[in-house]
Protein backbone atom coordinates (compact mmCIF):
# COMPACT_ATOMS: atom_id res chain seq x y z
CA UNK A 1 0.00 0.00 0.00
CA UNK A 2 1.54 3.65 -1.12
CA UNK A 3 1.12 6.55 1.15
CA UNK A 4 -0.92 8.94 -0.16
CA UNK A 5 -1.49 12.55 1.24
CA UNK A 6 1.11 11.53 3.75
CA UNK A 7 1.83 15.30 4.50
CA UNK A 8 -1.67 15.75 5.84
CA UNK A 9 -1.69 12.57 7.81
CA UNK A 10 -1.89 12.69 11.48
CA UNK A 11 1.20 12.23 13.46
CA UNK A 12 -0.22 9.18 14.85
CA UNK A 13 -1.52 7.29 11.71
CA UNK A 14 1.82 8.56 10.27
CA UNK A 15 3.63 6.65 12.96
CA UNK A 16 1.72 3.49 12.64
CA UNK A 17 2.18 4.06 9.09
CA UNK A 18 6.11 3.67 9.03
CA UNK A 19 5.99 0.97 11.54
CA UNK A 20 3.99 -0.83 9.14
CA UNK A 21 5.86 0.07 6.01
CA UNK A 22 9.22 -1.05 8.25
CA UNK A 23 7.18 -4.82 8.71
CA UNK A 24 6.63 -5.21 5.41
CA UNK A 25 10.14 -4.05 4.55
CA UNK A 26 11.59 -6.71 6.87
CA UNK A 27 8.84 -9.51 5.65
CA UNK A 28 9.94 -8.59 2.54
CA UNK A 29 13.80 -10.11 4.12
CA UNK A 30 12.25 -13.59 4.59
CA UNK A 31 12.41 -14.80 1.05
CA UNK A 32 10.29 -17.11 -0.56
CA UNK A 33 12.74 -19.30 -1.64
CA UNK A 34 12.90 -20.50 2.67
CA UNK A 35 9.98 -22.88 2.03
CA UNK A 36 11.23 -24.95 -1.45
CA UNK A 37 12.89 -27.63 0.73
CA UNK A 38 10.11 -28.03 2.92
CA UNK A 39 7.65 -28.08 -0.28
CA UNK A 40 9.75 -30.08 -2.33
CA UNK A 41 9.80 -32.88 0.24
CA UNK A 42 5.96 -32.13 0.82
CA UNK A 43 5.23 -32.58 -2.61
CA UNK A 44 7.41 -35.81 -3.46
CA UNK A 45 6.00 -37.67 -0.16
CA UNK A 46 2.99 -36.66 0.25
CA UNK A 47 0.70 -34.54 -2.37
CA UNK A 48 2.17 -36.02 -5.43
CA UNK A 49 1.60 -40.01 -4.28
CA UNK A 50 -2.19 -39.10 -2.76
CA UNK A 51 -3.57 -37.35 -5.94
CA UNK A 52 -2.06 -40.33 -7.60
CA UNK A 53 -3.29 -42.46 -4.82
CA UNK A 54 -7.08 -41.10 -5.64
CA UNK A 55 -6.53 -41.26 -9.37
CA UNK A 56 -5.31 -45.19 -9.47
CA UNK A 57 -8.49 -46.02 -7.81
CA UNK A 58 -10.50 -45.15 -11.02
CA UNK A 59 -7.78 -47.78 -12.63
CA UNK A 60 -6.48 -51.66 -12.51
CA UNK A 61 -3.05 -50.15 -12.00
CA UNK A 62 -0.86 -52.74 -9.84
CA UNK A 63 1.95 -51.29 -9.40
CA UNK A 64 4.16 -54.00 -10.89
CA UNK A 65 3.53 -53.20 -14.79
CA UNK A 66 4.00 -50.45 -15.83
CA UNK A 67 0.61 -50.05 -17.75
CA UNK A 68 -2.63 -49.21 -16.63
CA UNK A 69 -6.43 -48.61 -17.89
CA UNK A 70 -9.39 -46.76 -16.39
CA UNK A 71 -11.98 -49.26 -14.88
CA UNK A 72 -14.54 -46.84 -13.46
CA UNK A 73 -15.74 -47.77 -10.39
CA UNK A 74 -14.93 -51.01 -10.28
CA UNK A 75 -12.67 -51.32 -7.31
CA UNK A 76 -15.24 -48.94 -5.37
CA UNK A 77 -17.39 -52.05 -6.25
CA UNK A 78 -14.91 -54.29 -5.45
CA UNK A 79 -14.36 -52.82 -1.80
CA UNK A 80 -18.44 -52.80 -0.55
CA UNK A 81 -18.85 -56.31 -2.13
CA UNK A 82 -15.68 -57.63 -0.08
CA UNK A 83 -16.94 -59.29 3.24
CA UNK A 84 -13.35 -58.43 5.00
CA UNK A 85 -13.46 -54.44 3.98
CA UNK A 86 -16.87 -54.25 5.02
CA UNK A 87 -16.25 -55.83 8.61
CA UNK A 88 -13.00 -53.53 8.48
CA UNK A 89 -14.85 -50.48 7.82
CA UNK A 90 -17.20 -50.98 10.93
CA UNK A 91 -15.02 -52.46 13.16
CA UNK A 92 -12.88 -48.93 12.72
CA UNK A 93 -15.87 -46.98 13.49
CA UNK A 94 -16.67 -48.63 16.61
CA UNK A 95 -12.93 -48.52 17.72
CA UNK A 96 -12.51 -45.30 16.75
CA UNK A 97 -15.62 -44.01 18.49
CA UNK A 98 -15.17 -46.57 21.57
CA UNK A 99 -11.26 -45.13 22.20
CA UNK A 100 -12.40 -41.34 21.73
CA UNK A 101 -15.46 -41.82 24.31
CA UNK A 102 -13.30 -43.39 26.89
CA UNK A 103 -10.02 -41.94 26.47
CA UNK A 104 -11.51 -38.39 26.69
CA UNK A 105 -13.34 -39.02 29.89
CA UNK A 106 -10.69 -40.85 31.24
CA UNK A 107 -8.17 -38.22 30.45
CA UNK A 108 -10.21 -35.54 31.94
CA UNK A 109 -10.69 -37.11 35.34
CA UNK A 110 -7.03 -37.88 35.23
CA UNK A 111 -6.80 -34.13 34.37
CA UNK A 112 -8.82 -32.96 36.82
CA UNK A 113 -7.17 -35.11 39.48
CA UNK A 114 -3.77 -34.02 38.75
CA UNK A 115 -4.73 -30.31 39.09
CA UNK A 116 -6.10 -30.44 42.33
CA UNK A 117 -3.96 -29.92 45.18
CA UNK A 118 -2.99 -33.82 46.17
CA UNK A 119 0.68 -33.99 47.06
CA UNK A 120 1.96 -36.59 44.48
CA UNK A 121 0.61 -34.54 41.54
CA UNK A 122 3.63 -34.36 39.41
CA UNK A 123 4.73 -38.03 40.08
CA UNK A 124 1.07 -38.88 39.14
CA UNK A 125 1.54 -36.89 35.90
CA UNK A 126 4.81 -38.27 34.89
CA UNK A 127 3.58 -42.26 35.29
CA UNK A 128 -0.18 -41.45 34.00
CA UNK A 129 1.69 -39.74 30.41
CA UNK A 130 4.38 -43.00 30.69
CA UNK A 131 2.59 -45.04 28.47
CA UNK A 132 2.59 -42.62 25.89
CA UNK A 133 6.38 -42.49 24.90
CA UNK A 134 6.20 -46.43 24.90
CA UNK A 135 6.64 -47.72 21.06
CA UNK A 136 2.82 -48.86 20.31
CA UNK A 137 4.04 -52.21 18.79
CA UNK A 138 5.63 -52.98 22.43
CA UNK A 139 2.83 -51.54 24.51
CA UNK A 140 0.44 -54.46 22.31
CA UNK A 141 2.69 -56.99 23.32
CA UNK A 142 2.77 -56.76 26.27
CA UNK A 143 -0.94 -56.51 26.49
CA UNK A 144 -1.94 -59.60 24.55
CA UNK A 145 0.59 -61.50 27.13
CA UNK A 146 -1.63 -59.54 30.10
CA UNK A 147 -5.07 -60.71 28.39
CA UNK A 148 -3.90 -64.21 27.63
CA UNK A 149 -6.38 -67.03 29.02
CA UNK A 150 -3.28 -67.42 32.06
CA UNK A 151 -2.25 -63.56 31.78
CA UNK A 152 -2.57 -61.19 34.54
CA UNK A 153 -6.07 -59.91 34.06
CA UNK A 154 -7.87 -63.34 34.57
CA UNK A 155 -5.39 -63.90 37.32
CA UNK A 156 -6.60 -60.87 39.10
CA UNK A 157 -10.09 -61.62 38.47
CA UNK A 158 -10.13 -64.90 39.86
CA UNK A 159 -8.42 -63.96 43.06
CA UNK A 160 -11.26 -61.34 43.82
CA UNK A 161 -14.00 -64.48 43.06
CA UNK A 162 -14.94 -63.19 39.24
CA UNK A 163 -13.49 -66.50 37.78
CA UNK A 164 -16.65 -66.50 36.24
CA UNK A 165 -15.52 -63.57 33.80
CA UNK A 166 -11.91 -64.86 33.19
CA UNK A 167 -11.78 -65.83 29.41
CA UNK A 168 -9.65 -65.29 26.24
CA UNK A 169 -10.06 -61.84 25.66
CA UNK A 170 -8.15 -61.73 22.74
CA UNK A 171 -9.42 -65.03 21.14
CA UNK A 172 -13.33 -64.24 21.58
CA UNK A 173 -14.43 -62.43 18.64
CA UNK A 174 -17.03 -60.51 20.76
CA UNK A 175 -14.35 -58.87 23.22
CA UNK A 176 -11.52 -58.52 21.11
CA UNK A 177 -12.22 -55.21 19.86
CA UNK A 178 -12.70 -54.00 22.72
CA UNK A 179 -9.71 -55.52 24.41
CA UNK A 180 -7.49 -53.48 22.17
CA UNK A 181 -9.79 -50.27 22.81
CA UNK A 182 -8.97 -50.79 26.29
CA UNK A 183 -4.89 -51.18 25.17
CA UNK A 184 -5.01 -48.32 23.50
CA UNK A 185 -6.96 -46.04 26.49
CA UNK A 186 -4.21 -47.31 28.49
CA UNK A 187 -1.57 -46.05 26.10
CA UNK A 188 -3.13 -42.80 25.06
CA UNK A 189 -5.26 -41.53 28.38
CA UNK A 190 -2.08 -39.35 29.56
CA UNK A 191 -2.26 -37.83 26.01
CA UNK A 192 -5.73 -36.48 26.72
CA UNK A 193 -4.66 -35.99 30.34
CA UNK A 194 -1.84 -33.31 29.24
CA UNK A 195 -3.82 -31.23 26.98
CA UNK A 196 -6.82 -30.84 29.35
CA UNK A 197 -4.34 -29.88 31.87
CA UNK A 198 -2.98 -27.46 29.86
CA UNK A 199 -6.52 -26.45 28.97
CA UNK A 200 -7.36 -26.32 32.53
CA UNK A 201 -4.33 -24.89 33.76
CA UNK A 202 -5.25 -21.40 31.52
CA UNK A 203 -8.86 -20.60 33.39
CA UNK A 204 -8.10 -17.85 35.68
CA UNK A 205 -8.68 -18.56 39.47
CA UNK A 206 -11.04 -15.30 39.84
CA UNK A 207 -13.25 -16.83 37.19
CA UNK A 208 -13.61 -20.03 40.05
CA UNK A 209 -13.49 -18.01 42.68
CA UNK A 210 -16.45 -15.81 41.24
CA UNK A 211 -18.42 -18.83 40.72
CA UNK A 212 -17.87 -20.49 44.33
CA UNK A 213 -18.44 -16.83 45.67
CA UNK A 214 -22.06 -17.15 43.53
CA UNK A 215 -22.50 -20.37 45.49
CA UNK A 216 -21.82 -23.18 42.85
CA UNK A 217 -21.29 -26.46 43.70
CA UNK A 218 -18.50 -28.49 42.68
CA UNK A 219 -20.33 -30.14 40.02
CA UNK A 220 -22.30 -26.96 39.25
CA UNK A 221 -19.08 -25.12 38.58
CA UNK A 222 -17.36 -28.26 35.90
CA UNK A 223 -21.06 -28.06 34.25
CA UNK A 224 -21.44 -24.44 33.63
CA UNK A 225 -17.66 -22.28 34.29
CA UNK A 226 -14.65 -25.34 33.54
CA UNK A 227 -16.48 -27.21 30.95
CA UNK A 228 -17.22 -24.46 28.56
CA UNK A 229 -13.89 -23.45 29.09
CA UNK A 230 -12.13 -26.28 27.95
CA UNK A 231 -13.81 -26.54 24.81
CA UNK A 232 -10.57 -25.53 22.79
CA UNK A 233 -9.24 -28.69 24.38
CA UNK A 234 -11.83 -31.09 23.91
CA UNK A 235 -11.81 -30.38 20.20
CA UNK A 236 -7.92 -30.96 19.70
CA UNK A 237 -8.19 -33.95 21.88
CA UNK A 238 -11.52 -35.32 20.16
CA UNK A 239 -9.55 -34.72 16.58
CA UNK A 240 -6.77 -36.28 17.74
CA UNK A 241 -7.96 -39.58 19.21
CA UNK A 242 -10.59 -39.88 16.14
CA UNK A 243 -8.48 -39.47 13.35
CA UNK A 244 -5.86 -41.75 15.17
CA UNK A 245 -8.35 -43.90 15.78
CA UNK A 246 -9.43 -44.71 12.27
CA UNK A 247 -5.59 -45.36 11.44
CA UNK A 248 -5.36 -47.90 13.50
CA UNK A 249 -2.83 -49.98 12.76
CA UNK A 250 0.20 -51.08 14.98
CA UNK A 251 -2.09 -51.94 17.88
CA UNK A 252 -4.30 -54.65 16.33
CA UNK A 253 -1.19 -56.43 14.53
CA UNK A 254 0.58 -56.79 18.08
CA UNK A 255 -2.40 -57.81 19.55
CA UNK A 256 -4.71 -60.11 17.15
CA UNK A 257 -3.23 -60.07 13.66
CA UNK A 258 -6.90 -58.70 12.91
CA UNK A 259 -8.36 -61.67 13.82
CA UNK A 260 -10.01 -63.90 15.37
CA UNK A 261 -11.54 -64.45 12.04
CA UNK A 262 -12.24 -60.74 11.22
CA UNK A 263 -13.43 -59.56 14.17
CA UNK A 264 -10.24 -56.65 14.80
CA UNK A 265 -9.49 -56.52 10.92
CA UNK A 266 -9.47 -52.34 10.75
CA UNK A 267 -9.14 -50.57 7.52
CA UNK A 268 -4.94 -50.01 7.77
CA UNK A 269 -4.09 -53.83 8.24
CA UNK A 270 -6.90 -54.68 5.16
CA UNK A 271 -5.11 -52.37 3.16
CA UNK A 272 -1.79 -53.67 3.81
CA UNK A 273 -2.73 -56.82 3.38
CA UNK A 274 -4.85 -56.65 0.68
CA UNK A 275 -1.28 -54.90 -1.07
CA UNK A 276 1.38 -56.72 0.35
CA UNK A 277 0.33 -60.04 1.29
CA UNK A 278 -2.38 -60.30 -1.56
CA UNK A 279 -0.89 -58.14 -4.01
CA UNK A 280 -4.10 -56.75 -5.01
CA UNK A 281 -3.10 -52.70 -5.46
CA UNK A 282 -6.34 -51.84 -6.93
CA UNK A 283 -8.63 -52.91 -3.98
CA UNK A 284 -6.08 -51.69 -1.76
CA UNK A 285 -5.67 -48.37 -3.29
CA UNK A 286 -9.70 -47.76 -2.84
CA UNK A 287 -9.78 -48.84 0.46
CA UNK A 288 -7.42 -45.99 1.08
CA UNK A 289 -9.79 -43.72 -0.69
CA UNK A 290 -12.75 -44.64 1.04
CA UNK A 291 -10.63 -44.32 4.40
CA UNK A 292 -9.53 -40.82 3.10
CA UNK A 293 -12.86 -39.85 2.06
CA UNK A 294 -14.26 -41.52 6.38
CA UNK A 295 -11.90 -39.47 7.88
CA UNK A 296 -12.44 -36.15 5.78
CA UNK A 297 -16.44 -36.56 6.69
CA UNK A 298 -16.07 -37.29 9.85
CA UNK A 299 -13.17 -34.29 10.67
CA UNK A 300 -16.24 -32.32 8.89
CA UNK A 301 -18.65 -32.92 10.80
CA UNK A 302 -16.54 -32.31 13.74
CA UNK A 303 -15.58 -29.07 12.82
CA UNK A 304 -19.47 -27.58 12.31
CA UNK A 305 -20.29 -29.41 15.72
CA UNK A 306 -17.63 -27.31 17.49
CA UNK A 307 -17.85 -24.15 15.54
CA UNK A 308 -21.31 -23.90 16.15
CA UNK A 309 -20.95 -24.72 19.86
CA UNK A 310 -18.58 -21.87 20.37
CA UNK A 311 -20.31 -19.11 18.50
CA UNK B 1 -8.91 -25.08 43.41
CA UNK B 2 -8.94 -26.63 47.17
CA UNK B 3 -6.88 -23.92 49.40
CA UNK B 4 -6.25 -26.60 52.01
CA UNK B 5 -5.80 -30.01 51.96
CA UNK B 6 -8.80 -31.51 53.69
CA UNK B 7 -10.20 -35.19 53.51
CA UNK B 8 -11.47 -34.76 50.21
CA UNK B 9 -7.95 -33.69 49.09
CA UNK B 10 -6.68 -36.96 50.70
CA UNK B 11 -9.78 -39.49 49.35
CA UNK B 12 -8.67 -38.16 46.10
CA UNK B 13 -4.92 -38.51 46.30
CA UNK B 14 -5.38 -42.05 47.42
CA UNK B 15 -7.56 -43.07 44.44
CA UNK B 16 -5.56 -41.85 42.18
CA UNK B 17 -2.65 -43.40 43.58
CA UNK B 18 -4.40 -46.63 43.65
CA UNK B 19 -5.19 -45.86 39.41
CA UNK B 20 -1.27 -44.46 38.90
CA UNK B 21 -0.04 -48.23 40.69
CA UNK B 22 -2.57 -49.74 38.22
CA UNK B 23 -1.22 -47.73 35.31
CA UNK B 24 2.10 -49.05 36.22
CA UNK B 25 1.15 -53.06 35.73
CA UNK B 26 1.92 -53.58 32.22
CA UNK B 27 5.66 -51.77 32.40
CA UNK B 28 6.17 -54.06 36.15
CA UNK B 29 4.78 -56.99 34.16
CA UNK B 30 7.16 -56.14 31.42
CA UNK B 31 9.98 -56.26 33.17
CA UNK B 32 9.69 -58.62 35.68
CA UNK B 33 8.40 -61.30 33.25
CA UNK B 34 11.52 -60.20 31.38
CA UNK B 35 13.70 -61.26 34.03
CA UNK B 36 12.23 -64.64 34.45
CA UNK B 37 13.56 -67.73 33.85
CA UNK B 38 11.94 -69.20 30.18
CA UNK B 39 10.32 -72.50 31.86
CA UNK B 40 9.12 -70.57 34.72
CA UNK B 41 5.63 -70.99 34.65
CA UNK B 42 4.65 -68.26 37.57
CA UNK B 43 2.39 -65.48 36.94
CA UNK B 44 3.51 -62.31 35.29
CA UNK B 45 3.34 -60.10 38.73
CA UNK B 46 4.98 -62.69 41.15
CA UNK B 47 8.36 -62.26 41.32
CA UNK B 48 10.94 -65.23 41.05
CA UNK B 49 14.25 -64.96 42.48
CA UNK B 50 16.78 -65.39 41.46
CA UNK B 51 16.39 -62.95 38.81
CA UNK B 52 18.11 -63.62 35.48
CA UNK B 53 19.98 -61.86 32.80
CA UNK B 54 20.07 -64.81 30.31
CA UNK B 55 16.86 -63.32 27.91
CA UNK B 56 18.70 -60.18 27.42
CA UNK B 57 21.69 -61.54 26.03
CA UNK B 58 19.64 -64.36 24.26
CA UNK B 59 17.93 -61.23 22.57
CA UNK B 60 19.76 -58.70 21.84
CA UNK B 61 21.95 -61.83 19.73
CA UNK B 62 18.92 -63.37 18.23
CA UNK B 63 17.12 -60.67 17.22
CA UNK B 64 20.10 -58.24 16.10
CA UNK B 65 18.76 -55.53 18.36
CA UNK B 66 22.41 -53.70 18.29
CA UNK B 67 21.85 -52.96 14.82
CA UNK B 68 18.88 -52.52 14.51
CA UNK B 69 18.96 -49.71 17.47
CA UNK B 70 21.64 -48.35 15.38
CA UNK B 71 19.40 -47.60 12.45
CA UNK B 72 16.39 -46.26 14.62
CA UNK B 73 19.07 -43.58 16.24
CA UNK B 74 20.50 -43.15 12.75
CA UNK B 75 16.75 -42.68 11.18
CA UNK B 76 15.59 -40.70 14.01
CA UNK B 77 18.23 -38.31 14.95
CA UNK B 78 18.84 -37.66 10.42
CA UNK B 79 14.85 -36.84 10.40
CA UNK B 80 14.74 -34.91 13.26
CA UNK B 81 17.43 -32.44 11.86
CA UNK B 82 16.25 -32.16 8.56
CA UNK B 83 12.79 -31.88 9.78
CA UNK B 84 13.83 -29.10 11.99
CA UNK B 85 15.67 -27.15 9.12
CA UNK B 86 13.48 -27.67 6.72
CA UNK B 87 10.14 -26.61 8.45
CA UNK B 88 11.65 -23.59 10.57
CA UNK B 89 12.98 -21.93 7.61
CA UNK B 90 9.46 -22.56 5.68
CA UNK B 91 7.70 -21.12 8.26
CA UNK B 92 10.06 -17.98 8.21
CA UNK B 93 8.65 -16.47 5.00
CA UNK B 94 4.80 -17.99 5.80
CA UNK B 95 4.93 -15.89 9.26
CA UNK B 96 6.28 -12.76 7.79
CA UNK B 97 5.28 -12.65 4.02
CA UNK B 98 1.57 -11.29 4.52
CA UNK B 99 0.90 -11.31 0.89
CA UNK B 100 -1.15 -13.80 -0.98
CA UNK B 101 1.01 -16.47 -1.94
CA UNK B 102 2.47 -16.97 1.30
CA UNK B 103 -1.06 -17.36 2.71
CA UNK B 104 -1.86 -19.68 0.11
CA UNK B 105 1.31 -21.85 0.44
CA UNK B 106 0.88 -22.27 4.56
CA UNK B 107 -2.83 -23.59 3.92
CA UNK B 108 -1.69 -25.91 1.12
CA UNK B 109 1.21 -27.56 3.79
CA UNK B 110 -1.58 -27.43 6.59
CA UNK B 111 -3.94 -29.24 4.78
CA UNK B 112 -1.81 -32.06 4.67
CA UNK B 113 -2.60 -32.74 8.38
CA UNK B 114 -5.70 -34.50 7.04
CA UNK B 115 -4.42 -36.64 4.73
CA UNK B 116 -4.01 -39.95 6.04
CA UNK B 117 -0.59 -41.76 5.23
CA UNK B 118 -2.54 -44.72 3.31
CA UNK B 119 -3.71 -42.70 0.62
CA UNK B 120 -0.41 -42.17 -0.76
CA UNK B 121 1.19 -45.81 0.31
CA UNK B 122 1.33 -47.62 -2.99
CA UNK B 123 2.53 -44.52 -5.65
CA UNK B 124 4.99 -44.12 -2.54
CA UNK B 125 6.20 -47.27 -2.66
CA UNK B 126 6.41 -47.62 -6.54
CA UNK B 127 8.39 -44.58 -6.99
CA UNK B 128 10.53 -45.47 -3.40
CA UNK B 129 10.75 -49.20 -5.85
CA UNK B 130 11.82 -47.32 -8.83
CA UNK B 131 14.43 -45.57 -7.50
CA UNK B 132 16.18 -48.25 -5.92
CA UNK B 133 15.68 -46.95 -2.14
CA UNK B 134 13.87 -50.09 -0.58
CA UNK B 135 15.53 -51.48 2.12
CA UNK B 136 17.76 -48.12 2.44
CA UNK B 137 17.38 -46.08 5.48
CA UNK B 138 16.59 -43.00 3.31
CA UNK B 139 13.20 -44.04 2.07
CA UNK B 140 12.24 -43.94 5.60
CA UNK B 141 14.08 -40.67 6.85
CA UNK B 142 12.51 -38.86 3.15
CA UNK B 143 8.84 -40.05 4.39
CA UNK B 144 9.57 -39.22 7.77
CA UNK B 145 10.76 -35.52 6.92
CA UNK B 146 7.37 -35.56 4.28
CA UNK B 147 4.90 -36.78 6.66
CA UNK B 148 5.77 -34.54 9.61
CA UNK B 149 6.29 -31.97 7.53
CA UNK B 150 2.72 -29.87 7.81
CA UNK B 151 2.76 -30.46 11.57
CA UNK B 152 6.55 -28.81 12.09
CA UNK B 153 5.48 -25.88 9.78
CA UNK B 154 2.20 -25.32 11.39
CA UNK B 155 4.18 -25.04 14.94
CA UNK B 156 6.92 -22.71 13.64
CA UNK B 157 4.75 -20.60 11.66
CA UNK B 158 2.18 -20.05 14.76
CA UNK B 159 5.22 -19.08 16.80
CA UNK B 160 6.98 -16.96 14.32
CA UNK B 161 3.44 -15.06 14.50
CA UNK B 162 3.80 -13.78 17.77
CA UNK B 163 7.57 -13.02 17.82
CA UNK B 164 8.11 -9.63 17.97
CA UNK B 165 9.86 -8.24 14.74
CA UNK B 166 12.46 -6.09 16.44
CA UNK B 167 15.72 -8.10 16.74
CA UNK B 168 15.23 -8.97 12.83
CA UNK B 169 15.38 -5.17 12.41
CA UNK B 170 18.28 -4.52 15.16
CA UNK B 171 19.93 -7.54 12.92
CA UNK B 172 18.88 -5.71 9.44
CA UNK B 173 20.10 -2.19 10.39
CA UNK B 174 23.05 -4.18 11.34
CA UNK B 175 23.58 -5.13 7.86
CA UNK B 176 22.92 -8.81 8.15
CA UNK B 177 21.64 -10.64 4.55
CA UNK B 178 18.55 -12.92 5.28
CA UNK B 179 19.94 -15.91 5.44
CA UNK B 180 22.72 -14.64 8.01
CA UNK B 181 19.77 -12.66 10.17
CA UNK B 182 17.89 -16.66 10.13
CA UNK B 183 20.61 -18.36 11.52
CA UNK B 184 21.95 -15.99 13.70
CA UNK B 185 18.92 -13.91 14.96
CA UNK B 186 15.22 -15.73 14.33
CA UNK B 187 16.44 -19.46 14.72
CA UNK B 188 17.43 -18.82 17.83
CA UNK B 189 14.81 -17.04 19.31
CA UNK B 190 12.62 -20.25 18.45
CA UNK B 191 14.13 -22.57 21.11
CA UNK B 192 11.16 -23.42 22.33
CA UNK B 193 9.27 -24.53 19.80
CA UNK B 194 12.35 -26.27 18.37
CA UNK B 195 12.00 -28.12 21.57
CA UNK B 196 8.98 -29.25 21.02
CA UNK B 197 9.17 -30.19 17.67
CA UNK B 198 12.35 -32.19 18.61
CA UNK B 199 10.32 -34.27 21.35
CA UNK B 200 7.12 -35.10 19.21
CA UNK B 201 8.80 -35.75 16.45
CA UNK B 202 11.15 -38.33 18.51
CA UNK B 203 8.63 -39.75 20.30
CA UNK B 204 6.48 -40.64 16.95
CA UNK B 205 10.07 -41.19 14.72
CA UNK B 206 11.54 -43.67 17.15
CA UNK B 207 8.14 -45.79 17.80
CA UNK B 208 7.07 -45.93 13.85
CA UNK B 209 6.37 -49.03 12.77
CA UNK B 210 3.90 -49.02 9.40
CA UNK B 211 6.53 -47.10 7.45
CA UNK B 212 9.47 -49.44 8.35
CA UNK B 213 8.33 -52.42 8.43
CA UNK B 214 7.34 -51.41 4.62
CA UNK B 215 10.39 -50.49 3.34
CA UNK B 216 12.91 -52.10 5.45
CA UNK B 217 11.28 -55.67 6.16
CA UNK B 218 13.39 -58.62 5.27
CA UNK B 219 16.33 -56.05 4.40
CA UNK B 220 19.55 -56.29 6.64
CA UNK B 221 18.56 -52.90 8.04
CA UNK B 222 15.21 -52.86 10.40
CA UNK B 223 14.85 -50.64 12.97
CA UNK B 224 14.03 -51.39 16.51
CA UNK B 225 9.83 -52.22 16.09
CA UNK B 226 10.36 -54.12 12.93
CA UNK B 227 13.22 -56.40 14.46
CA UNK B 228 10.98 -57.03 17.69
CA UNK B 229 8.05 -57.44 15.26
CA UNK B 230 10.27 -60.39 13.49
CA UNK B 231 11.47 -61.65 16.56
CA UNK B 232 8.28 -62.01 18.03
CA UNK B 233 6.99 -64.20 15.63
CA UNK B 234 9.68 -66.38 15.35
CA UNK B 235 9.67 -66.83 19.44
CA UNK B 236 5.87 -67.50 19.61
CA UNK B 237 5.37 -67.52 24.04
CA UNK B 238 8.59 -67.80 24.46
CA UNK B 239 7.21 -64.54 26.78
CA UNK B 240 10.77 -64.27 29.26
CA UNK B 241 12.77 -64.10 26.05
CA UNK B 242 10.36 -62.12 24.22
CA UNK B 243 10.24 -59.25 27.35
CA UNK B 244 13.66 -58.82 27.70
CA UNK B 245 13.86 -57.95 23.56
CA UNK B 246 10.83 -55.93 24.12
CA UNK B 247 12.74 -54.08 26.71
CA UNK B 248 15.42 -53.60 25.14
CA UNK B 249 14.06 -51.96 22.56
CA UNK B 250 12.50 -49.49 24.14
CA UNK B 251 15.02 -48.35 26.47
CA UNK B 252 16.61 -45.53 25.05
CA UNK B 253 12.70 -43.60 24.34
CA UNK B 254 12.28 -45.01 28.05
CA UNK B 255 15.34 -43.08 29.11
CA UNK B 256 14.84 -39.81 27.55
CA UNK B 257 10.87 -39.65 28.83
CA UNK B 258 12.44 -40.16 32.28
CA UNK B 259 15.30 -37.99 32.27
CA UNK B 260 13.25 -35.19 30.27
CA UNK B 261 10.02 -35.57 31.43
CA UNK B 262 8.90 -32.11 32.68
CA UNK B 263 10.02 -30.72 28.71
CA UNK B 264 8.12 -33.83 27.04
CA UNK B 265 4.74 -33.66 29.00
CA UNK B 266 4.84 -29.37 28.50
CA UNK B 267 6.30 -29.97 25.28
CA UNK B 268 3.41 -32.20 24.46
CA UNK B 269 0.75 -30.06 25.54
CA UNK B 270 2.28 -26.80 24.46
CA UNK B 271 2.65 -28.04 20.64
CA UNK B 272 -0.98 -29.24 20.35
CA UNK B 273 -2.59 -26.26 21.95
CA UNK B 274 -1.33 -24.58 19.16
Amino acid sequence: MALPHATTTPPVAREAAVAGRTRRKVGVRAPWWFVVPAIAVYLFIVVVPSVNGALFSFTDWNGLRPGWSLVGLDNYAAVFADRTARDALVNTLLLAAAATVVQNVVGLLLALGVNSMVKSRYLLRVIFFAPVVLTPLVAGYVWSFLLSPNGAVNDALRAVGLGTLAHDWLGDPDTALYAIVAEIVWQFAGYSMVIYLAGLQAIPSEVLEAATIDGAGAWSKFRRVVLPLLNGAVVINVMLCLIGGLKQFDQVMAMTGGGPGTATETISTTIYKSAFSLGDFPFSIALAVVMTVVIAVLAGIQFRLTQRKSS
Amino acid sequence: MYARYTWRTLTREATLILLALLFLVPLVGLLNVSLKSQDSQTSALAFDFPPTLDNYAQAWNQASLGAALANSFAITGISVVLIIAFSAMAAYPLARVTRGWSRYTFSFVIGGLLIPGQLALLPLYATMRDLGLLGSLWSVILINVGQQMPFSVFLYTMFLRELPLDYEEAALLDGCGPLRSFVTVVFPLLRPVTGTVVILNTVGIWNEFFTPLLYLGGSDNTTAPVAIYGFVSQYVSQWPLIFAGLVISVIPILVVYFALQKHIIKGFAGGLKG
